[in-house]
């Protein structure tokens, strides 16, 4: 069956969430995947929306993280000061799941400017509620198109640090080693070390270990189609 | 106690030049004709304060009623971004002050609470505070931990999106309320527009309630929230936010959306 990056992508990222666990959800690709492992394998998983939503069970996938199916699906619906303040900021979530429009070497996340702060090139939406989910979580894993626009050497901002347990791209996934730098530990099928290389703003390590990706099962591709 | 009232004169009574207003709403409830209204009485060097700025904080910037922006997250949810903001920043039109969402959401708790400050975690390695000096640390008296502090979040004027309100002008908000409580406890004037005005309030499960006695004007706007949307009342129009990317993008295009505002 034939997929695309994207779909590589999604579902490289829905199998690092376990059954059972809770989980705050960015928009975009990482609601995505999200939604994709709790028709899959994980039934159980949790998904938590910055708009107040706890237990979000959407059956199509929302535009924004506050769209009605989110809140009428969900296990509770709380104001935003208190989804910040007594569901993320004490620790109570297992995976923080982000996007990035920047990303360096260490995992710094930034959405902030390109260029400087006081005459940006580009302004970016800013940070959401990413520093905190970053910071909060037990974990984070960050979903991201791998290019040289967004694997870059060195931020404008770091608005989040996030420094996730994982990267997932539409063509591998990076993991800290010791000292916390990333370094390609899976390809996804078709895709070669140098071409993670060529779309990496930095000398890419690459584990001596590198694997490849399991490609989209039937099942998988079905299920994240259906989603649309 | 609430005055009913229409539209044109609630703002007029509400949302004044220069104010420091947030017009409240998570992606839900968003107050899109009161802003609207706003434009078309030209309303001037307003700071705009909202967590999320979204289309409608796009149009009053293109329409040239902000002066100021406080907020934590600017952008068109699941679309992009904004144009008249990104474009007003760039060119340096527009002053912005931001925070993380989970900061702005306590400094609007620490103003509803007659508070100077809020305490949070906060999050280390961010630059934010360097860029907003107003996000300083704090040791805990007790622990001695370091955590951070933001000023309250008082505002001049709210203006929120609600359901449904009574004939004395007790107003009820359910689904996703964000932060309009807190918007409204930390103003000095208020303004909800409501889809009904209704004879008794009937509870409604996870049902937000603002007293009368908090609330300065009701006005009675049915899909006053639209491209927004209202639970019980309207879905949210996806479309909308959509077609909205190329309208901003299009100095001319914004000119035309604003001039048919004003017919």
């Amino acid at each position: 069956m034939t997929y695309t990056a994207d779909e590589m992508m999604t579902v490289a990222a829905a199998r690092t969430l376990a059954d059972g666990a809770v989980c705050f959800v960015g928009i975009g690709i990482p609601s995505t995947a999200a939604n994709l492992a709790r028709r899959t394998h994980a039934p159980g998983l949790v998904l938590i929306y910055e708009s107040g939503c706890i237990g979000s069970k959407p059956s199509t996938l929302p535009l924004s993280i506050g769209d009605g199916e989110l809140a009428s699906t969900a296990d509770a619906v709380v104001s935003v000061p208190e989804i910040f303040n007594y569901w993320l900021q004490p620790g109570r979530v297992d995976v923080g799941f982000l996007g990035a429009a920047q990303l360096d070497r260490r995992g710094n996340i930034n959405t902030t400017v390109i260029g400087p702060y006081s005459a940006p090139k580009v302004r970016l939406p800013g940070a959401g509620g990413a520093p905190e989910i970053a910071s909060c979580c037990r974990s984070v894993i960050v979903v991201v198109r791998q290019s040289l626009k967004t694997f870059v050497d060195g931020l404008d901002f770091v608005t989040s640090a996030a420094a996730p347990r994982m990267v997932i791209t539409d063509l591998g996934v990076l993991e800290p080693d010791d000292t916390g730098e990333l370094v390609l530990t899976s390809l996804h099928p078709g895709v070669s070390a140098d071409d993670a290389r060529a779309a990496t703003g930095w000398p890419l390590a690459v584990s001596p270990s590198l694997s490849v990706t399991s490609p989209p099962s039937a099942a998988e591709l079905a299920v994240l189609r259906s989603l649309r | 106690m609430a005055v009913i009232t229409s539209l044109a004169e609630a703002v007029a009574e509400v949302v004044r030049d220069g104010d420091t207003v947030a017009f409240e709403g998570f992606t839900h409830l968003i107050p899109f004709a009161a802003g609207h209204e706003v434009i078309r009485q030209r309303r001037r060097e307003l700071t705009l304060v909202r967590m999320t700025p979204d289309v409608l904080y796009d149009q009053l910037i293109g329409a040239g009623c902000a002066r100021r922006l406080v907020f934590s997250w600017g952008g068109n949810p699941g679309v992009g971004s904004l144009h008249r903001f990104r474009a007003a920043v760039q060119d340096g039109t527009l002053e912005i002050e931001e925070y993380s969402h989970a900061a702005m959401a306590n400094r609007y708790v620490a103003a509803a609470s007659g508070l100077p400050f809020a305490v949070l975690r906060g999050a280390p390695g961010t630059d934010l505070p360097s860029v907003t000096p107003s996000i300083r640390p704090i040791t805990c008296p007790f622990t001695g931990e370091v955590l951070t502090a933001v000023p309250a979040l008082r505002l001049d004027s709210a203006v929120v999106h609600a359901q449904r309100a009574d004939r004395a002008g007790n107003v009820q908000l359910w689904g996703i309320t964000g932060v309009q409580k807190e918007a409204v406890l930390a103003a000095a004037r208020s303004l909800v527009t409501v889809e009904e005005v209704v004879e008794e309030l009937m509870p409604m499960p996870g049902a937000v309630v603002l007293p009368s006695w908090v609330v300065d004007r009701v006005a009675h706007v049915p899909g006053g929230a639209h491209p927004s949307y209202a639970d019980g009342y309207s879905v949210r129009d996806n479309d909308f936010y959509q077609r909205w990317d190329a309208i901003s993008r299009d100095r001319s295009a914004f000119e035309g959306w604003l001039r048919d505002l004003h017919r």
